[in-house]
């Protein structure tokens, strides 16, 4: 994929004259190697990590050589990972899809680090990477804070040392966790994103030692792949469940590559256990579907649609809000279709809240 | 006790009389078999504030609860209710006993009929001899139109009535 | 006199003329005039917890029952708000459910049930210690066929199995696949591993040998969160959770191969719901479009695999925010409405009073397929009475 703009100019209606501002809520930046983090890590890590087989984290959400990965087009010389090299993103996403802001997740899996002084450390480093060689370089870029969220308390440290910078808009947070993320152990991570006014980014993959399964470890990668829905599903049930939107009004979260067609009937089903049950958990106090439509907010790659242009349209409006969409490429991930498909079968007034007034509202971009 | 063919639920909590149809808008359950509890409000997670003066049905089927005061469903009070009817108790010079009356503001009090009621035991004793019986339970949400969502349905005219205020 | 108590009824309902046998449900004339229906999850529940199943079981696990009891990995518990439906409870007092001929009386009869699939929610399958597992499975279906099966023709039953030790398994299953009243096998909501793993493979043998179909019912598991992300807090959760359960189930039958194994094999969804149905199929076709190449043994896509050999049953059923989507996911599904059950729950909390379980009234083809027609082609049973 080289220029999603033009697919949009030559495919659809939308795009023929009128095109809109175009704002990327998801793009990955990669750590290269671990050595591009050493000038922002400690003696002891810089030494550690040289005479040890510890040589950073491992990446098992996206793995390596996946077709899902890396899409045609992205892929680096010298075997370098797509997505690691700034001038390309550069050249590939903002400045061939005429972006006003690209929004960057960076999914370094600090949370499969069960060595809290590491994690720390890593994800600090992580941070100061992101800050000096991707916020600094470029104005349209803003960036994911990557905490420990296996540690609340150290993640909410983090969050309070770079929260303030102008290039952070949100902090990341695997949607594969050890606890739901709407459990009170986490109360301190949500404080601080609540207190420097960040979004909460839950973003596909993650790995902390638990299965992504209610059943255990799956045998394919394709079953995480395609289950990951169901845990972005459970995180949704946990945070409005546990009353985080109660607690922190102003709050919102983004689901990055979690899929978006699942969402209406889910909240069918979540709105009619909470009819049932409401009673054990009296603090919330409308429709789960209603948090969710004030609170919550999706990228729109991928979108796991239907054959049909119809029916896709119908799953779009079972969501029942053109408030939660918010364009994505992905880059550099590989999806089975494209994003202008979504934007084909909207209304041109809801393409372009999706295409970047969500944004915009989302992560207060002025 | 059964008002114009409809099965109607009376209440006494607190010392107040309470009267409530007996018909579910989820499902048709005999709504007033389900248990009594008290309101639960709560303004942070962790918070539970019992209201006893805030008495709810939960139904027996789902647990769906109803204000006992105003038959407004807890969960969605905006669009979902059961018939209330307001409950006076007045003395019965004919015997001994007090007397309950069952009506709907708002409308004629054709609708209304007292009954003849004593506590015993905690028990709220209607004393229905004296009084014609039609011994129906509402029908069902039959009149369902095509495409209808269920809960949102009220059977027969009540749908459209304010609910009893006390 | 008739005495409206101060508080309800709250341990057993209270038998009137006015109001017995159709305590469950509201509505004596809607059940009367439409056709007979299939109910597809209907609980025989064990007294006493195992209690009923003491006169079934051996003195060697008498003694094992009476020493150390039922033993399943601990921890996950919630407190609920409702517990089984209070109406329910048999005038004896006991479990409600417990009893085929209050089920009979309260169930079956009022509501024009033609047949009716149990499923009893034991504890065999859980047990960590797997022989006695297999002990309690063993009594377990007999005390079906003794208490059940034999006093009631219209009921049919599930096959408890200790799903966690599949050659137990398979022998308890060879040992009830001669009695056709015995129509399926039964895994619990979350199995140790996710359902397709060759590990559970033995049993799919037998039950494509048998042709008895395979179902995984809501809740039940061998210790595991309900979720992909660890223990939730509250029991709304822990009750959203079985409709993700159940899709991380579906998508391991169909990606390890399951049903190109045992292509006569049909598994039933029971008790998570349909309306993630459409979606996941096509996530599943979007992931595999990509990924195919790390599951070459896939002869076709996999929502055609859905398509074939999942089937649904309907409660709890999603209610959509307007009545319009309800058409909408039927479209959706496509084909494979022709695989979506009718089943009340009867007689737990959550149950749905047969002529209330859809938020819309079904267009007369549907609402036949789903109450009797689907159910009666997968299993067998006769037409229209």
């Amino acid at each position: 994929m080289t220029s999603l703009s033009n697919t949009l100019r030559t495919e659809t209606p939308l795009a023929a004259g009128n095109v809109t501002e175009l704002i990327d809520g998801d793009v990955h930046n990669v750590i290269p190697d671990t050595h591009a983090l050493f000038p922002y890590l400690s003696d002891h890590w810089r030494e550690h990590i040289t005479n040890t087989l510890f040589k950073g984290v491992p990446e098992t959400s996206y793995p390596r050589w996946a077709p899902t990965t890396e899409r045609p087009g992205s892929e680096l010389p010298n075997w370098r990972q797509a997505g690691s090299d700034l001038s390309v993103v550069t050249r590939d996403v903002l400045d061939a899809d005429g972006l006003s802001y690209a929004v960057l997740c960076c999914t370094y899996a600090i949370d499969s680090l069960h060595n809290p002084d590491a994690a720390i450390a890593m994800a600090r480093a992580v941070n100061d990477w992101q800050i000096s060689e991707w916020l600094d370089k470029d104005e349209r870029l803003r960036a994911t804070i990557v905490v420990p969220t296996q540690l609340p308390a150290e993640a909410a440290r983090e969050i309070d040392r770079v929260g303030d910078h102008p290039g952070f808009v949100q902090v990341g947070m695997p949607v594969r966790s050890a606890v739901p993320y709407g459990s009170r152990l986490h109360a301190p991570l949500w404080e601080a994103i609540s207190r420097k006014r960040l979004v909460g980014a839950i973003h596909f993959g993650g790995a902390p030692g638990t299965p992504p399964t209610p059943s255990g470890w799956p045998s394919y990668y394709l079953e995480e792949h395609v289950g990951m829905a169901q845990v972005f599903q459970t995180q949704v049930v946990s945070l409005v469940t546990e009353g985080i939107f109660d607690l922190h009004p102003d709050l919102r979260v983004v689901l990055l590559e979690a899929g978006v067609t699942w969402m209406g009937p889910f909240l069918w089903r979540f709105d009619k256990e909470w009819r049932n049950l409401r009673r054990l958990v009296p603090w919330v106090k409308r429709a789960p579907s209603a948090y969710v439509r004030d609170h919550i907010r999706l990228t729109i790659q991928p979108v796991d649609a239907p054959p049909s242009d119809i029916q896709l349209r119908q799953a779009i409006e079972q969501i029942g809000s053109d408030e939660m969409l918010v364009y994505s490429s992905d880059y550099p991930h590989r999806h089975a279709s494209e994003p202008s498909r979504l934007l084909s079968v909207v209304t041109e007034a809801h393409a372009a809240r999706i295409r970047s007034a969500n944004a915009r509202a989302l992560w207060k971009l002025t | 006790m059964d008002l114009d063919g409809h099965s109607v639920g009376v209440f006494h909590v607190e010392g107040e009389y309470y009267a409530l149809l007996n018909w579910c808008p989820h499902q048709g359950a005999r709504l007033c078999e389900g248990r009594l509890w008290s309101g639960l409000e709560s303004d942070v997670p962790g918070d539970y504030a019992t209201r006893t003066d805030r008495a709810v049905i939960a139904c027996i089927y789902h647990g769906w609860e109803f204000d006992l005061r105003t038959g407004r469903s807890v969960c969605e009070p905006e669009r979902l209710r059961v018939r209330a009817y307001e409950v006076t108790v007045e003395p019965d010079h004919t015997s001994d006993q007090d007397g309950v009356t069952l009506g709907r503001p708002s409308r004629t009090n054709a609708t209304a009929r007292t009954f003849p009621v004593t506590v015993e035991h905690g028990n709220i004793v209607v004393d229905l001899r004296r009084t014609p019986v039609s011994g129906t339970v509402p029908n069902g949400p039959r009149n369902l139109s095509e495409g209808e969502i269920h809960h949102t349905h009220i059977p027969s005219e009540g749908s459209l009535q304010p609910g009893g205020t006390r | 006199m008739v005495a409206t108590r101060h508080r309800p009824p709250q341990t057993e309902f209270e038998a009137s003329p006015s109001t017995a046998p159709l305590a469950f449900g509201a509505s004596r004339s809607a059940a009367s005039t439409r056709p007979a229906l299939i109910d597809c999850d209907l609980h025989n529940e064990l007294h006493g917890d195992v209690l009923a199943l003491v006169p079934y079981l051996s003195d060697r696990w008498k003694r094992h029952l009476e020493t150390f009891g039922v033993r399943s990995p601990a921890g996950g518990f919630f407190p609920r708000f409702m517990d089984h439906r209070e109406d329910a409870r048999p005038p004896s007092g006991r479990r409600a459910g417990s009893e085929v001929a209050f089920t009979r009386s309260q169930y079956l009869d009022p509501f024009r049930v033609a047949y009716g699939i149990l499923i009893p929610l034991s504890p065999a399958a859980s047990q960590q210690n797997h022989e006695f597992g297999a002990a309690l499975a063993t009594a377990c279906n007999d005390w079906q066929v003794a208490e059940w099966l034999d006093p009631e023709p219209r009921l049919r039953a599930s096959i408890v199995v200790p799903i966690e030790a599949p050659d137990l398994a398979v022998a308890e299953i060879r040992r009830r696949a001669g009695d056709p009243r015995f129509v399926q096998v039964q895994f619990t909501g979350r199995p140790q591993e996710p359902m397709g793993r060759r590990k559970y493979w033995p049993i799919y043998e037998a039950c494509q040998e048998y042709g008895l179909k395979v179902i995984s019912h809501a809740f039940g598991s061998y210790g595991q969160p309900i979720t992909g992300a660890g223990w939730p807090s509250f029991y709304l959760e822990d009750h959203v959770g079985p409709a993700q359960a159940m899709q991380a189930n579906i998508i391991s039958l169909v990606t390890e191969g399951v049903f190109d194994r045992f292509p006569d094999l049909k598994v039933i969804s029971v008790e998570n719901g349909a309306g993630w149905l459409p979606s996941l199929m096509w996530r599943l076709d979007a992931s595999w479009s990509l990924l195919r190449e790390e599951v070459p043994h896939l002869q076709m896509a996999p929502s055609e695999y859905v398509r074939r050999h999942i089937w649904a049953t309907s409660q709890p059923m999603e209610e959509p925010h307007q009545p319009h989507q309800f058409g909408e996911f039927i479209e959706h599904l496509g084909s494979l409405a022709d695989h979506i059950l009718f089943a009340s729950d009867y007689p737990h909390w959550d149950a749905d009073q047969p002529d209330e379980a859809f938020p819309v009234r079904l267009a007369p083809d549907l609402e036949h397929k789903i109450y009797y027609g689907n159910a009666a082609a997968l299993y067998g049973l006769g037409e229209t009475k």
